[in-house]
């Protein structure tokens, strides 16, 4: 599904990934872990298109498509989902709105119909139910207000309605309580298929006690340093990052 | 005197106790000589479009328009001819509407004492020729402690008569000490023979609270000239919206006189311009005693090569130790051939005081672009839904949910032809 190959990438001038290579397949849930600064939230910008992250080399396909070749928007339309660390905040547009928006452009990119205002409605109250968003959430400005907790749980509600192939979470668990992080681990759970990928971008260990990842893998100084099973989550967790460093 | 001023003055039927101030008003406005380029209030806002001889409206023959429900009563007048009945309103106790032209002595004197009593007529030259031109108008008076809730809505539509016609539209709202009202001004019309030129003055006494709105949707050819003038005495709360849809010109004073300690100003206004059109807002908010407080907040979208100004001026006197205001206003430029003179004004004479203004001409926000895409939205579309979310902003603040609603479409229709990707707001 997703095939990164030796992928640098820099911003503002400055080499951040430094040859990533990794590989995807439909139904893996992948955990990225790796201390500050070694490019983990790069990767997800790079992913998802944001400007300003410049490719010097390397290839990334995507269901066999050049995906570096892809505005952002055709990303998402192919199936592309980015969870942001920090979601951006849309005053004056709201959540109801946007929703719509993002739902009815990529079902016409498949195309299918938009859905009818009403059917979509009851959709966005059902998932806003299982993140446990309350309703008045969908009236709002995007992401206007809402505290740490309720932005994640709201990109949780877009991935939800938009049914990506490969979501990728970055640092979905920070500034979570133990219950809020439930929340998105139950949400995340109960979307996982053996069609639908994760990437799991996470700089502790906890989320993958709730989200359990078929890989684990060590990205330091812009490579992957090391890769294994959930165990290696458990070995980061006792030993702390500077271990591998060490050995990288 | 000049073409110019003479073309402006109209013939016109008034009550007999309006005499003195149409006569005060004429002789005022027939001093004046016409403003250009070189004179500073007018730098940017070019009065061509009045060069010419204006006649006074007679009973107009129009369709009515179909008009919002706003939750309280609502007066339509067409040409400046109100075409309702005020007896059949039904207003709470302690609220009177009554019209210039049917005031009897007690409420002529009521109104004759106040008319007038809250506009520099020195700084703003229409407001004498609204004097001059005067004709009729609507007194709103809300009594101790009296509470008008359910908005009151007047409607000010223009008909596509010709030739060219003028309507002085005048407004004079008294609260009572402790008294609340809510009040939405609505101005239609597209007709590029009709020019309005307004008046509305707002005397708060203490402790009274007033909801304002004022909406110039007038569109196409339609000129507009006017002015809201308030006078806020001892802790008393104005909170005022506008809006303006651009048209052939439009000029709108907005003067806040902060008159007693512990009073308040919400301002918030919204100026949406296309084509060649042209808005011109010009506020001043007068601390004269201490203790008050005003927030001032304007947006403006100019496209294609349309112009606006703004000017903001706050004016801190002596007096006015503690006073806290605030002014901010941001423009967004959605075509290289757009334009926005935007000046912000801060004079204060008072050493305890804090005060913010900011004037930006901004780009829409890349990040918040991005994570549209990053959604599936658009670029051309997210553009738009960005846009709107700028202005819309101020909208979503009011509390009138029909208000909000009515001003939804109108605002995404003006922002692009293209329906497509206004499809998913409002």
């Amino acid at each position: 599904m997703l095939k990164i190959d030796n992928l640098h990438a820099q911003v503002e001038g400055k080499d951040i990934l430094k040859g990533l290579t990794l590989e995807v397949k439909p139904g893996e849930v992948h955990a990225i872990m790796g201390p500050n600064g070694s490019g983990k939230s790069t990767l997800g910008h790079v992913l998802a298109g944001r400007p300003g992250y410049e490719v010097s080399a390397g290839t990334v396909q995507f269901e066999g498509k050049d995906l570096l070749d892809m505005e952002t928007e055709e990303r998402a339309h192919a199936g592309i989902f980015l969870a942001f660390q920090y979601p951006v905040e849309i005053p004056g547009v709201s959540n109801m709105e946007f929703l719509k928006a993002a739902v009815d452009t990529t079902r016409e990119s498949l195309g299918l119909e938009p859905l009818d205002t009403v059917s979509f409605m009851k959709l966005a109250r059902e998932a806003s139910k299982a993140v446990d968003l309350d309703a008045s959430f969908l009236k709002r400005g995007v992401n206007e207000g809402f505290s740490g907790g309720e932005k994640k749980r709201n990109e949780l509600l877009q991935m939800m309605l938009l049914e990506p192939r490969l979501c990728i979470m970055d640092e979905t668990d920070s500034g979570l309580d133990i219950d809020a992080l439930q929340v998105v681990a139950n949400g995340v759970n109960a979307m996982r298929n053996e069609h639908r990928s994760f990437v799991l971008v996470t700089h502790y260990q906890r989320l993958l006690n709730f989200i359990e990842p078929d890989y684990v893998h060590v990205l330091s100084g812009g490579r992957i340093v090391r890769s294994g099973d959930k165990s290696l989550a458990l070995e980061l967790e006792e030993k702390g990052y500077g271990w591998i460093e060490d050995v990288a | 005197m000049s073409d110019f001023i003479q073309g402006l003055l109209v013939d016109s039927e008034a009550p007999a106790w309006l005499a003195a101030h149409r006569d005060a008003g004429t002789a005022r406005w027939r001093e004046t000589s016409k403003p250009t380029g070189k004179t500073e209030a007018w730098k940017y806002t070019s009065l061509m479009p009045l060069e010419r001889d204006f006649t006074a409206p007679t009973a107009a023959d129009m369709a009515e328009p179909s008009l919002p429900d706003f939750g309280g009563a609502c007066l339509l007048f067409v040409d400046g001819q109100l075409q309702s009945e005020l007896g059949s309103l039904d207003l709470p106790d302690g609220v009177s509407l009554v019209r210039f032209a049917d005031a009897n002595e007690a409420q002529a004197e009521q109104i004759a004492s106040r008319l007038g009593s809250v506009v520099d007529a020195d700084k703003h030259l229409f407001a004498n020729l609204n004097d001059a031109n005067l004709s009729d108008g609507l007194f709103l008076h809300v009594a101790d402690n009296a509470r008008l809730e359910a908005p009151l809505h007047l409607v000010y539509q223009t008909s596509d008569r010709e030739p060219a016609f003028s309507v002085s539209q005048r407004l004079l709202v008294v609260l009572g000490n402790n008294a609340e009202a809510s009040l939405i001004e609505h101005f239609l019309g597209d007709s590029p023979a009709a020019f309005t030129n307004g008046i509305t003055e707002l005397v708060l006494g203490a402790g009274s609270r007033l909801k304002h709105s004022r909406l110039q949707l007038e569109s196409g050819g339609a000129m507009h000239i006017g002015g809201v003038h308030a006078r806020l005495e001892r802790d008393s709360h104005l909170d005022s919206f506008h809006l303006a849809l651009g048209s052939e010109l439009k000029r709108i004073d907005i003067v806040v006189n902060h008159a007693g300690a512990g009073a308040h100003c919400d301002l918030n206004g919204i100026y949406l311009l296309r084509g060649t059109e042209h808005v011109d807002y010009h506020t001043c908010i007068e601390h004269a005693v201490p203790h008050c407080t005003t927030d001032e907040v304007f947006r403006g979208i100019m496209g294609d090569s349309s112009r606006a100004v703004f000017n903001g001026r706050i004016h801190i006197h002596p007096d006015a130790q503690k006073t806290r205001a605030e002014l901010s206003n941001k423009n967004l430029l959605t075509s290289t051939d757009a334009e926005i003179n935007t000046k912000p004004e801060l004079e204060i004479y008072a050493d305890d005081v804090q005060c913010a203004h900011g004037a930006t001409v901004a780009q829409l926000d890349e990040g918040m672009l991005h994570y549209l895409r990053t959604r599936g939205v658009e670029r051309a579309e997210a553009e738009v839904m960005l846009s709107y979310g700028f202005i819309n902003e101020l909208v979503d603040a009011l509390d009138n949910e029909a208000l909000r609603e009515y001003l939804h479409p109108l605002l995404a229709e003006r922002l692009t032809r293209d329906t497509r990707l206004t499809r998913h707001l409002a």
